[in-house]
């Protein structure tokens, strides 16, 4: 009358089990309880569980331990969709990393920086001055950069162009647009506290 | 008002006179009772106050929308104003129920519009409200004022313009964390411009603008309203221009906190924050940073719930904020605050009776941070009146457990979710039963446990045997045999609500119960062992019950998901063609 067997593997299911992992791999003993029925599944719902990992395909794979390729499981763990969907935005925008334009004039053609990966100005100042081989003077609230021809400066949400520095980092990253290192007379404008 | 009865005027006859209070006195000291409980209590007494109290209820609790039906109710509580229905089961939260499912409210609104006219409030849990039965609702009740749909489905911002438009007394709209559609903010441009009785606004769970102007306009003129959730949509400086109309303020959900501002602003705000002295209730706060928490300063003494559960704040960034939060009772962080920033809240918050903690990124399985078994050490230690938990975390031992609930005895709500199914106590290896073990046998208060872990028949052994007050347990990939869910059903006299998913519980433990389950409200079994020979042996035996089976596959004995709930309404006569009545 009961039905134990099914997860001692007494019935040899996974021989003839159908799934759409990678041949040869296996499941880890723990899994045991679910794999067997969530294999026949094939529901629509499952779709919505996957936020922006991968895709719903991968629900029904084998559940290894090797990390790149566990699956997700229905409803697991239970966070509320509506909480699920506030967070879906910004794992991508973690995975996908910030990268804006950097021009630098009489450059021919212009570069990509991820401002992500810079944990603030000083990371940034570095990166720029490696891409382009030049130096940035030294930067004083008073006197912007004072001690090169270069002025770093940046487009704002707003459109208006801004020296780099200014305010606090965070602020930055998030109404930085592109950046434009700024050469000769323009520069020394914004160089010199206007 | 009182619509006026006739009375069973020969029941007085036959009952002994000198032991009779009269009626209206019996009404009169009834009407004072307002826990549904004590109600429900008091009608079981003699057939006198069965009446007396029947006449005098006028708040409805319906914890099962199908365990009752809408003529059973208007025909026994002639007086109600303000009705509480909860719909589907809990785990529909988590796409473990199909849509289309069932709980909508419609054929309840056309009953109480008939019989209820004097209807005035609302509350719906995991419900399906169309829009069609919003401005049904908002038509049909002329006395209407409150209405709050929590995890509920179906309906739009169309809805939610019907009931600003006909509501004229409206006092409540509470819309939280609901799957609702957008088709614009437009809704909040309904509200009459003579409109002024608001209370309570929350439109949080929006996912789109709103109309910042109406909503500016309607906030200025509601002088009493209390309780404000706006969506993330609404910035930073437009908070200000709200708060400035509203300081009388006790409840507010921000907008996004994430936006420039200049120094006048800075101070503008933090002027605005001031003078809110009522403010013991914040919340929202999307995409904050610790850049304007120095805003939030001079209001943070007086909170008593801070919700950052939808800011990914930094440890560092918890640790400048909660020395100034030192009257907290409940907060909800995201896991990116980490061990230290749970050391924060031990150190600065000795009053927590409450913390949730979620996880940022749920699905990314291969991350290893968030919090762990150190932070919630860290809590307990700091926090010893913490009895509400709710934890998710990659890693726990089973020592880790036995400690905190040596430090917080008084839980009576544990959560904890280890995130990988079936994980060990990972610095032993050993399945995660002494760490449940030792929560219901310390916490003797304990009245709503959700496990997790790899865990044997052990910990149902523990819970049947200690845990003599749980009304509500939650199981997932847990158990080894029918055993386990047998210890629980004998052993828990107070346990209502049992829900179980991908465990090896089958027919024998789902039959073991069956002198219990009309003592609870529901069970539900997914992803079990169970077949349909026992669920119709169930049902057959169990005429009160209604055993409704949904099945993967027309043809197969298993069963896939079974929901057995008592019922004075008999099978449901709305079940969709994939729900099978036994």
């Amino acid at each position: 009358m009961e039905i134990c067997a099914v997860y001692e593997g007494d019935l040899n299911l996974k021989a003839t089990e159908l799934r759409l992992g990678l041949p040869g791999t296996d499941e880890p003993e723990k899994q045991n309880m679910s794999s067997v029925r969530n294999n026949k599944r094939a529901s629509p719902d499952t779709a919505e569980d996957g936020g922006s990992k991968g895709d719903s395909d991968t629900k029904n794979s084998d559940r290894e331990s090797a990390p790149a390729a566990k699956a997700q499981v229905v409803g697991w763990p239970p966070i509320r969709s509506y909480r699920k969907n506030s967070f879906q935005s910004k794992k991508t925008e973690v995975e996908t990393g910030m990268y804006v334009k950097v021009s630098m004039d009489g450059a021919p053609y212009l570069r990509k920086i991820d401002l992500k990966v810079c944990k603030g100005y000083a990371d940034l100042l570095k990166a720029v001055k490696n891409m382009f081989k030049l130096t940035i003077g030294e930067y004083s609230e008073r006197e912007g950069y004072k001690g090169s021809e270069y002025a770093p400066t940046y487009e704002d949400k707003d459109g208006d162009w801004m020296l780099v520095g200014d305010v606090p980092w965070d602020m930055f990253i998030s109404s930085c647009k592109r950046l434009r290192i700024m050469k000769g007379s323009e520069a020394k404008g914004l160089a010199s506290g206007v | 008002m009182d619509p006026k009865r006739s009375r069973n005027s020969h029941e007085s006859v036959n009952s002994s006179e000198s032991t009779r209070f009269p009626d209206e006195v019996l009404e009169r000291v009834l009407s004072l009772l307002t826990s549904h409980k004590d109600r429900s209590s008091v009608s079981l007494v003699c057939k006198d106050w069965y009446n007396a109290e029947r006449w005098t209820r006028t708040h409805v609790f319906i914890g099962n929308c199908y365990s009752v039906s809408p003529e059973i109710v208007v025909g026994r509580f002639p007086a109600i104003r303000s009705v509480t229905l909860k719909g589907k089961p809990r785990f529909s939260d988590f796409n473990l129920v199909p849509e289309n499912w069932g709980a909508d409210i419609h054929q309840w609104l056309v009953v109480f519009a008939e019989k209820y006219p004097f209807l005035e409030e609302l509350r719906l849990k995991r419900m399906t409200v169309t829009d069609e039965s919003l401005e049904f609702l908002a038509t049909s009740f002329s006395y209407f004022k409150a209405i709050s749909l929590m995890s509920c489905d179906g309906f739009s911002t169309d809805g939610l313009a019907a009931i600003a438009t006909h509501c004229k007394n409206l006092t409540e709209l509470d819309i939280q964390e609901n799957d609702m559609e957008d088709n614009g903010g437009g809704w909040l441009s309904c509200f009459p411009e003579n409109f002024t009785s608001l209370e309570v606004l929350n439109f949080a769970s929006q996912q789109g603008d709103v109309s910042f102007d109406a909503l500016e306009k309607l906030v200025d003129r509601c002088k009493s309203l209390r309780v404000l959730k706006v969506d993330k949509y609404v910035k930073l400086e437009q908070l200000h221009r709200l708060l400035v109309r509203a300081p009388q303020l006790t409840d507010l959900g921000t907008g996004n906190f994430q936006q420039e501002l200049t120094p006048r602003q800075c101070a503008e705000l933090e002027s605005a924050f001031s003078n809110c002295k009522n403010l013991h209730t914040l919340s929202g706060l999307w995409d904050a940073t610790s850049l304007y928490f120095p805003v939030l300063y001079s209001a943070c003494g007086r909170l008593t719930f801070l919700n950052l559960s939808y800011a990914a704040l930094q440890s560092g960034d918890l640790a400048k904020l909660l020395p100034h939060c030192p009257n907290l009772r409940r907060l909800w962080v995201l896991d990116t605050v980490e061990d230290e920033g749970l050391e924060a809240i031990g150190s600065s918050c000795p009053l927590l009776e409450e913390l949730r903690v979620f996880p940022a990124a749920p699905f990314d399985l291969d991350i290893n941070r968030g919090v762990t078994e150190s932070g919630f050490i860290a809590v307990s230690r700091g926090c010893p009146r913490l009895h509400y938990v709710l934890y998710f975390c990659r890693q726990m031992t089973n020592a880790a457990v036995a400690t905190i609930v040596q430090n917080c005895p008084d839980f009576t709500h544990f959560r904890l979710c280890i995130m990988n199914p079936g994980q060990r106590d990972y610095l032993t290896g050993e399945p995660m039963d002494e760490a449940f073990g030792a929560v219901v046998k310390t916490c003797t208060k304990l009245q709503r446990l959700a496990i997790s872990g790899l865990l044997t028949d052990l910990t149902f052994e523990y819970i049947g045997k200690y845990a003599k007050n749980l009304e509500t347990l939650s199981v997932a990939f847990a158990g080894s045999s029918d055993w386990g869910m047998q210890c629980v059903l004998r052993g828990c006299p107070k346990l209502r609500k049992l829900e179980i998913r991908d465990s090896p519980f089958g027919n024998a433990a789902l039959l073991s119960g069956l002198a219990k389950y009309e003592s609870m409200r529901s069970l539900w079994m997914s992803a079990c062992n169970v077949t349909m020979n026992a669920c119709k042996l169930l049902a057959r035996e169990k005429p009160r019950l209604n055993v409704e089976v949904m099945k993967d596959d027309e043809t197969d004995s298993q069963v896939d998901k079974v929901y057995v709930y008592r019922t004075i309404a008999g099978p449901r006569r709305d079940a969709p063609p994939f729900v099978l009545t036994l």
